[in-house]
């Protein structure tokens, strides 16, 4: 996302997903890229850990499969460009490939699909210190262009749960998995889930 | 493994279902001994609390012996233990500022939206209570997966029987706590509405932290007699005017600390009404405040006001304007229940704290549906039900 149009979106200090006008935030990016529409999530979530450490785990791509319950991979092809395998219905997978657009050791990491991706689609992490022993306030915003025609319906149905729900979930994993170690499950056996 | 489930309104069971195994590396797996009904149980009895499935396996309070450990965890099978009512990771901000109850992570993920929608928070994991906090199996069963071992259970010394300490896994420090927000001065007189598990534990705690009297007021005569006996003046609220009482019994000045053990309608955690707000933002329902407003209205210019009972959604005709005017400070909370473990098992060990004066029934984990039953329909007499797994159904 460009600086312009952050900047014409905030007069405030807090992330862009927090703006109240969103659908017009989304509405000026999907104009500077030619797309038809722009769908705008993310979240600021704190961890409570040093900020060195959760770039690092960031900048492999490949952890996020850890937290993300869609994707089922991201694989290098080589340090800045990576492959995203995303489940879909009846055992089918999405992939496209995402390239960093900008990375700034320990603060920020940015990315966004290449040329023909069937979803386009481009994120941002941020990492900053919290107060004092307060660990690491990390804000992620995802933008994409909603796709249309099979695809469409295809992801419709991959994201059974909205998109926002969705991305503050995997935050909250993000999170369980950096603190505790853990993802937190009331499961109380190893079977697979059912349906 | 036999275990009680919930399958609707007064329709709980004893069920056969899977044994639980060690899912994440610092979990435990606990063989229970000992499992007691709350008076929280009631209401999903009831079919009060929203976000119940079938099946569900109840119970949150309830100690037994380690059988299995994950690589992360710091117990020893063959241990015994008690498990705090609350699920608490031990290493998120709350957890490190030994706020248990505010674990920002022992809720699964998919389970803390409504929580977030409905306080602007989500809730923490508690055993055998409901989906909205976490949805994870209960302790009225013959085994239960415990997280966070590492963190949450205390290891019981020999020579402690089950009796005299399984109520550290919720009732005694919720009780203690409930007294600790009262920063109870010497000379203080305070006032415990509700003579239920909850205030019977908080009149005997003020009275160890230093209060000079304690007013207990309920209407079961059982109740209060336990009051009496534990060294509280008791009011039974159907025979007198309780605020009118109070002011007689403290020189017209009034409760220099006061205790709602009640909650927002007897008892419980009823926030069907949270889900309707939740639902429709325009159909708020609300609690049954009734304690509360005594409450704020009894307590003296500059007092202490404690809330262990429990609300769910929201208050209606609260005396906003006494909590104000007269500069009430107010303390509430789910307890910290792991904060307060080592220093309460100590005192029972002393021989300071008894506990089991409360307990009233003692039954086979396999009659517990019959548990339930008399637990709803004596309130007065059943003041508590410790169900036991390894005893037989006909030995009782
Ligand atoms: N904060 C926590 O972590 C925590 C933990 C456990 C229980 N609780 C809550 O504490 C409360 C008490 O629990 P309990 O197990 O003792 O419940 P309980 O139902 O056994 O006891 C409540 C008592 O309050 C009495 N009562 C009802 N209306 C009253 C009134 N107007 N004035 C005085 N007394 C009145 C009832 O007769 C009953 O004896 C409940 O809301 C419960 O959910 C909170
Ligand atoms: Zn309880
Ligand atoms: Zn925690």
């Amino acid at each position: 996302m460009s600086e312009e149009t952050i900047g014409r979106a905030l007069q405030s200090d807090a992330p862009l997903t927090a703006a109240v006008h969103q659908r017009d935030v989304a509405h000026e990016i999907a104009e500077e890229r030619g797309w038809h529409e722009a769908a705008l999530v993310g979240r600021t979530v704190t961890v409570n850990r040093p900020r060195a450490e959760l770039y690092a785990f960031w900048r492999d791509f490949r952890n996020l499969a850890r937290f993300m319950e869609s994707v089922e991979s991201i694989t290098p092809s080589d340090d800045r460009r990576w492959r995203w395998v995303v489940k879909a219905p009846a055992g089918k997978t999405v992939a496209w490939d995402s390239v960093i657009t900008d990375e700034v050791d320990n603060e920020l990491l940015a990315w966004e699909s290449v040329e023909g991706a069937d979803i386009k689609n481009f994120g941002r992490v941020e990492f900053r210190d919290g107060p004092p022993g307060r660990g690491t306030e990390v804000t992620a915003t995802i933008v994409y262009e909603p796709p249309g025609g099979d695809l469409g319906k295809l992801i419709a149905k991959l994201f059974q749960k909205e998109p926002k729900i969705q991305a503050r979930r995997e935050l909250r994993r993000f999170k369980q998995l950096m603190e505790t170690g853990e993802i937190s499950t009331a499961k109380t056996t190893n079977a697979a889930p059912q349906g | 493994m036999r275990a009680l489930t919930w399958h609707g309104k007064h329709d709980v069971r004893m069920d056969t279902v899977p044994d639980p195994q060690i899912v994440n590396p610092r979990d435990a797996i606990i063989k229970i001994t000992s499992t007691a009904i709350c008076g929280s149980d009631l209401h999903l009895y009831d079919s009060m609390i929203p976000s119940m499935e079938k099946g569900d396996i109840l119970g949150h309070e309830f100690m037994g012996e380690v059988v299995e450990t994950g690589p992360g965890s710091t117990l020893r099978k063959g241990q015994r233990v008690v498990v705090p009512f609350v699920i608490a990771c031990g290493k998120c901000f709350h957890c490190e500022k030994q706020q248990f109850s505010g674990c920002e992570n022992s809720n699964p993920s998919d389970t803390q939206d409504l929580g977030e929608i409905a306080y602007g928070a989500p809730m923490t994991g508690l055993f055998g209570y409901s989906h909205m906090t976490g949805g994870y199996a209960g302790g009225q069963a013959e085994y239960v997966r415990v997280p966070y071992s590492d963190v949450g259970p205390i290891v019981i010394p020999d020579g402690l029987e089950d009796d005299k300490v399984l109520f550290l896994s919720d009732i005694l420090p919720t009780g203690w706590m409930a007294a600790e927000n009262c920063q109870i001065e010497p000379g203080d007189t305070v006032a415990v509405w509700g003579c239920g598990p909850v205030g019977l534990f908080a009149i005997q705690s003020a009275l160890i932290q230093g209060a000079h009297k304690v007013i207990a007021i309920d209407h079961h005569p059982h109740r209060l007699e336990l009051a009496r006996s534990l060294g509280a003046r008791v009011l039974n609220y159907h025979d007198v005017k309780v605020r009118e009482a109070l002011m007689a019994m403290t020189g017209g000045i009034g409760p220099d600390a006061c205790i709602d053990a009640v909650g927002m309608e007897s008892h419980g955690f009823s926030i069907d009404n949270v889900v309707d707000a939740v639902k429709v933002a325009t159909r708020i329902g609300t609690d049954r405040a009734h304690v509360l407003r005594e409450v704020l209205m009894a307590c003296r210019t500059g007092g202490r006001v404690s809330v262990p009972g429990v609300y769910g959604g929201m208050g209606d005709k609260i005396p906003i304007g006494a909590l104000m005017e007269k500069g009430l400070q107010i303390r509430t909370g789910q307890t910290h229940v792991q904060k307060y473990l080592r220093p309460l098992l100590d005192l029972i060990g002393e021989g300071v704290i008894d506990t089991t004066f409360l307990i009233s029934h003692r039954l086979p984990l396999e009659s517990a549906p019959d548990g339930y039953k008399m637990f709803k329909e004596n309130q007065n007499e059943v003041t508590k039900v410790v169900l036991k797994p390894d005893w037989q159904k006909e030995a009782a």
